[in-house]
């Protein structure tokens, strides 16, 4: 066999592909879904604690917040994973059975809250001090102005990011294969990598590889459409709304409108 | 605009003082609006003016000196429940920009005077009919003129009904033409007897709708009383100065 068909067949040996197929769909994806979603949501949630915490006036909050973002930062993904998967696998035990899913998530989750932390507090930060002062001046404390006005502003202009994280988030989801599943539980990657190893032919990796692709590539379009949305309005609806300048004696005719 | 308010309070400024670092902003100024009455706030930029207005709702505290509304100081109060009472407009209107017109109004009612939903939505929209604004209550504050945004901002405070108003270069940001659209919504506020005190370069307006005009240099208030007193018969060499470079 010439060595160009040989490579042809390492890579997209059709038949090996078909066969991997139904239990990466079956298995594989919910398994990275599952693992992926609860993380993202966890880790979003801990980073928007992180951030606030970041920015506030007490060092005690500032400073833990700091400590932490530089340590799960700081450390590969795949050492923190087998650290808090091994390592807190005894108290695991104690409270949900071997299951290595819970701790895994965990892990994963840690990791994308150092980073989401970060694209938040910029987020924040970023919105202008006016805002917080017309909040404050309806008479709101800073917690729901914080909460009503500058949060929902500050993620807004951090979405592109925040979603870079979440991708970064389904392809290190693939790590928890070091945490040893049983093959119910196997995601994408380790089901590709299963078949890779039995069979000597690399197809179903790349299978997973394009699974990896289908979940992320549209996400960036996603959030892409939802950041101009956000940033323009609804499409705009036609306005019946009559003319709405008759204000005083005082205005006397000067219009107002753009 | 028919009159909004009937709850307005009398607001006095007793010798405030505020100090930024070595940089002293407030140095003991004293102000007195009766009930109902209107204050306009002149002088040179840099003379403390917005800062005054931040001090008598406490955005920002004042070193030393006294803050009363209808007779009480008010120092001693929860600071968010004396804003809930004294309405501010400021210069970049502060609008939320991820709301619409009609939340931006409804915001402090639901979750501050705690209306249901149908009463903070039928409150706001009287009040952006008053401010001539009844149409956009569905736009995004970012498709108004900003003529039309400080309206949206004026409705936004008086929607709480407040018992004083403070205006803070309410007018600066604006085009030319958008001025007078939000100087007649406040001339009539004033007419409808909200006690209000209004920093402004605007001369024509202090001269025909104040009660008193305060003339503020270096943190404090040099001269201060009824406009024509002011404009016609200025004392101080400062503000006689300062009217012939604005007039």
């Amino acid at each position: 066999m010439d060595p160009l068909s040989t490579l042809w067949e390492t890579f997209f040996d059709w038949d090996a592909m078909r066969e991997a197929l139904p239990e990466m769909l079956t298995v594989g994806l919910p398994n990275t879904l599952i693992l992926a979603v609860s993380a993202a949501l966890l880790g979003s949630v801990l980073g928007l604690l992180l951030a606030v915490a970041g920015i506030s006036r007490s060092r005690w909050l500032r400073w833990p917040a700091r400590v932490y973002t530089d340590v799960f930062r700081g450390l590969p993904a795949a050492a923190t994973i087998l650290l808090i998967g091994v390592g807190l696998a005894p108290l695991g035990m104690q409270v949900w059975g071997p299951d290595p899913y819970p701790l895994g998530i965990l892990a994963l989750s840690l990791i994308a809250a150092a980073y989401i932390g970060e694209i938040f507090r910029s987020g924040i930060q970023s919105v202008e001090a006016a805002q917080l002062e017309g909040a404050r001046a309806l008479g709101f404390s800073w917690a729901d102005a914080m909460r009503l006005v500058i949060i929902p502003q500050g993620i807004r202009r951090v979405l592109p990011a925040w979603v870079n994280q979440l991708i970064a988030l389904i392809k290190d989801s693939s790590l928890v294969y070091f945490l040893g599943l049983v093959a119910s539980q196997r995601e994408l990657f380790r089901i590709g990598q299963d078949y890779a190893a039995t069979t000597g032919n690399e197809s179903a990796l790349l299978l997973a590889g394009l699974c990896y692709l289908a979940l992320t590539v549209p996400l960036t379009h996603v959030v892409n459409w939802i950041d101009r949305r956000l940033r323009n309005g609804r499409p705009a609806t036609a306005s019946t709304e009559e003319d709405d300048d008759d204000v005083t004696s005082y205005a006397a005719t000067e219009g107002d409108r753009r | 605009m028919t009159a909004t308010t009937t709850t307005s309070v009398s607001l006095d400024v007793r010798d405030v003082h505020l100090a930024f670092g070595p940089n002293r902003v407030l140095r003991g100024v004293d102000l007195s609006v009766p009930r109902g009455a209107t204050a306009c706030v002149i002088g040179p930029s840099g003379s403390g003016k917005s800062t005054l207005l931040r001090t008598i709702n406490r955005l920002i505290e004042p070193d030393r000196g006294d803050v009363l509304l209808d007779g009480r100081s008010v120092l001693g109060d929860d600071p968010d429940a004396l804003r809930q009472r004294v309405g501010m407009v400021f210069q970049q209107f502060n609008l939320f920009p991820h709301m619409s017109v009609l939340r931006n109004v409804t915001l402090a009612l639901r979750r501050l005077r705690k209306l249901g939903a149908d009463e903070a939505e039928s409150v706001a929209r009287a009040q952006l009919e008053l401010v001539g604004l009844a149409g956009k209550a569905n736009s995004r504050p970012a498709q108004l003129s900003g003529g039309q945004q400080q309206r949206v901002a004026i409705a936004r405070a008086l929607a709480l009904r407040p018992e004083v108003m403070l205006f803070d270069e309410a007018t600066s940001a604006l085009d030319p033409e958008l001025v007078k659209g939000v100087l007649g919504v406040m001339a009539d506020l004033s007419a409808a007897g909200m006690t209000m005190v209004v920093v402004t370069h605007e001369m024509g307006f202090a001269r025909q709708v104040a009660d008193t005009v305060a003339f503020m240099d270096r943190g404090v208030v040099l001269e201060a009383g009824p406009p024509e007193a002011i404009f016609e018969r200025a004392e101080h060499p400062r503000l006689r100065r300062f009217l012939d470079q604005v007039l």
